[in-house]
């Protein structure tokens, strides 16, 4: 039925073009100055269909099953769901729906029986009724459409407003989903910090989540205090960046200033290939390339190394932003006008005296801007930490031992048997959020200093 | 052309500074410049002219080999400054470019200031001993850029807040505060006003008694204004090379009477 809907506002949309066209283009054959095109004529009525219509099907997909699963609830037989909490209510309805769908499982009552026969009329009911709607509003829409048509109508600033109007539409989808996790972060946030103090949480140095789950476990009174988290991440995000900085940037100004032709066009899709690899597959060769590694040639110079070093995820963490920064490095210093190059060369300076003194000033607000963006994915990122970092959070600043990250600690956290009015799962949330604050003022910082570095010439 | 400014011409052409024989350019395929010989005068201005995309500007920058910063670029033939051939394995462009200054067509300070403009040359070759001599030389490229008076209060300020005009003259400064023997400059006064040109024409005329200079420009009447030499470039040729007034009032090539009486550039 819903295909059989989607398909007549098609034909809707399709007719209301041609109805449209061809009555514009029969009103210009009998002369006047026409405002529109035929074809925007056509397009407004096609648009006017399609706009409204599919909005009410999507609504209607959306609204129909949550209001037929309620009345087929409602419908049931007084007592049939006696005794039974949400999840019993939905196991019921669960089997309601399958015996709908036609899989039965041993005997079931006869009123599960007949509430599965209501649900699957109530289901046609609803695809019928969805057919008429769509079939009555298309017609009378192109109808209205058509009554439209004449020398003086604006079909193509119609036409524009609508169009418009879906573009802003989709530009505001992006700022309604933010707006929505950031309601939803604070609002756990909120409950995580009725359980466990505000204090506790920033200025505490011990980090425990282990708390009973059932009244009846055996497990000690959990401790969030987010400091030792957080110095894991700064931790890993200083090695990260210790890598990556000078390796990008030199790789970028070699690559934009001295390197011949050829070099640059093989160096740069194969970095442009390091940005391409999956976290995941970093992570692995942290933890089974780098990690070993670093641990034999600590034991080789009598260091005691932890088998899942901070050096180690934040070292492979550095070369995953490599292509990051060397890339916003190279269009910083690519955007410096030819000009100063030549202004500089032509007094004599050699290229690499052009590149600290001229090149590198000029395009260091760029360059600044592309460090701190990549600053905050290091904060962000999670798929080689988890595998690559540890689990224990101490307040240790040696790279060498195991820390752990904020974000290593949101997914041990959400993974599992978990309940949602726990402390333990609403912390996820409180460190989700700080991660978010963090990152935020971090961004706003680089996009700062971005617009600053684009009024530098011009 | 009763209304040119005529400027004393006293060119002494047995001090010759640069002597180009048989240059030749290519930018990859394209042949920009064919055959070109011309003996630059010391103290003396040249003036390059020709329409656009006739290879004067390529020439320019083959004397200082600013052609070098190009990749595909290839220069052949013999350029000597003071009798020793420039493109020689020897010479350090680097070098070669400190002893012969450039001025671009748009101006293009440094986004620093004014001071650091003018003191970009001589700090990086070494010229000044402490900050005392450094100020002394940033003083008199000034002076000589004829912009002293207008910036001197306020030598921290940035060089791109200068007006258009302002920006060309600090540009000189800049090129002459490293002591070059010869000035380059490809149409220093296309990105300028009337007045502004004015000022930058009379400042060239003045820096003639210490440099050879050599001017690529767009406007016959500049030329004809600020040159004691011209020389017609046409579709890469050098076409004609001879005294400014006899360029103008008599050339000896059909060519260079036809772009200079406005019917071919």
């Amino acid at each position: 039925m819903t295909g059989f809907a989607f398909l007549l506002l098609l034909m809707a949309a399709i007719l209301g073009y041609m109805l449209n066209r061809y009555a514009a283009q029969s009103v210009r054959a009998g002369g006047g100055r026409f405002h529109s095109l035929t074809g925007y004529h056509g397009m407004f009525s096609a648009l006017l269909v399609l706009v409204p219509v599919l909005t009410i099907i999507l609504a209607w997909l959306v609204l129909q099953g949550p209001l037929i699963d309620r009345m087929v609830m409602g419908g049931l037989p007084q007592g049939a769901l006696q005794g039974l909490d949400t999840g019993g209510r939905q196991l019921v309805l669960a089997e309601i729906k399958s015996i709908a769908g036609g899989r039965v499982f041993g005997t079931p009552e006869d009123w599960k029986l007949a509430a599965a026969d209501r649900l699957v009329a109530l289901r046609e009911t609803s695809g019928w009724l969805l057919v008429v709607v769509v079939a009555v509003l298309g017609l009378s829409i192109i109808a209205f459409a058509r009554s439209r048509v004449s020398a003086g109508f604006r079909a193509r600033q119609g036409v524009e407003r609508i169009v418009s109007g879906l573009m802003i539409f989709c530009s505001t989808v992006a700022v309604f989903t933010t707006v929505g996790i950031i309601l939803s972060l604070t609002f756990e946030t909120y409950r995580f910090f009725q359980a466990v103090p505000v204090s506790e949480f920033l200025f505490g140095t011990n980090w425990e989540p282990q708390i009973p789950i059932r009244a009846d476990q055996i497990a000690a009174e959990g401790a969030f205090g987010w400091l030792p988290v957080i110095l894991g991440t700064m931790v890993i995000t200083v090695v990260a960046l210790v890598v990556a900085i000078p390796i990008g940037l030199l790789s970028a100004i070699y690559l934009n200033e001295f390197a011949p032709g050829r070099v640059r066009s093989v160096v740069k899709p194969v970095l442009e290939i390091l940005a391409g690899v999956p976290t995941v597959v970093y992570g692995f060769f942290a933890i089974l390339v780098v990690a070993p590694a670093i641990r034999s040639f600590g034991a080789t110079i009598d260091i005691d190394v932890a088998p899942n070093t901070a050096l180690a995820a934040g070292g492979v963490m550095g070369i995953m932003l490599i292509p990051f920064i060397s890339s916003f490095a190279d269009d910083a210093l690519s955007a410096v006008p030819q000009a100063m190059r030549d202004g500089s060369l032509g007094l004599g300076a050699t290229r690499g005296e052009m590149m600290t003194t001229v090149l590198f000033p000029a395009a260091l607000p760029g360059i600044v801007g592309g460090i701190l963006l990549a600053v905050s994915r290091a904060i962000g990122e999670t798929m080689i930490v988890v595998m690559a970092a540890g689990l224990m959070a101490r307040m240790t600043i040696n790279p060498l031992d195991s820390v752990t990250t904020v974000t290593v600690q949101i997914v041990t956290l959400l993974i599992g048997d978990t309940s949602f009015d726990n402390p333990k799962t609403l912390a996820a949330f409180a460190l989700g959020m700080m991660l978010f604050l963090v990152t935020l003022v971090i961004n706003i910082f680089a996009l700062r200093i971005v617009r600053k570095y684009r009024e530098a010439y011009d | 052309m009763n209304d040119i400014r005529k400027i004393e011409r006293d060119v002494n052409m047995a001090n010759t500074k640069i002597s180009a024989r048989s240059v030749d350019v290519f930018y990859g395929e394209t042949h920009a410049i064919r055959n070109v010989s011309v003996d630059i005068a010391d103290r003396t201005v040249t003036a390059f002219i020709g329409p656009s995309g006739c290879g004067k500007s390529t020439f320019l920058r083959c004397l200082n080999r600013m052609n070098d910063t190009i990749e595909t670029c290839r220069v052949t033939g013999d350029i000597e400054l003071d009798g020793r051939d420039i493109n020689a394995r020897s010479v350090d462009a680097v070098q070669l470019r400190a002893q012969v200054g450039m001025v671009f067509q748009k101006p293009n300070p440094f986004p620093k200031s004014i001071y650091d403009n003018v003191a970009y040359g001589p700090k990086i070759h070494g010229m000044a001993r402490n900050k005392a001599e450094l100020d002394e030389i940033v003083e008199k490229a000034l002076r000589r850029g004829a912009i002293w008076d207008e910036v001197k209060d306020r030598l921290h300020a940035p060089g791109t807040g200068l007006s258009g005009g302002q920006q060309q003259r600090l540009c000189i400064a800049r090129a002459v505060a490293t002591e070059p023997e010869v000035l380059l400059m490809d149409e220093p006064c296309s990105a300028l006003d009337p007045i502004a040109t004015a000022q930058v024409e009379e400042l060239i005329d003045e820096l003639r008694q210490d440099y050879a200079v050599v001017i690529v420009t767009h406007s016959m009447q500049q030329a004809a204004r600020v040159s004691q030499k011209t020389a017609f470039f046409h579709l890469g040729d050098l076409v004609e090379y001879d005294d400014t007034d006899r360029i103008f009032t008599n050339p000896r090539d059909q060519r260079t009477e036809s772009y200079i009486t406005g019917r071919i550039g």
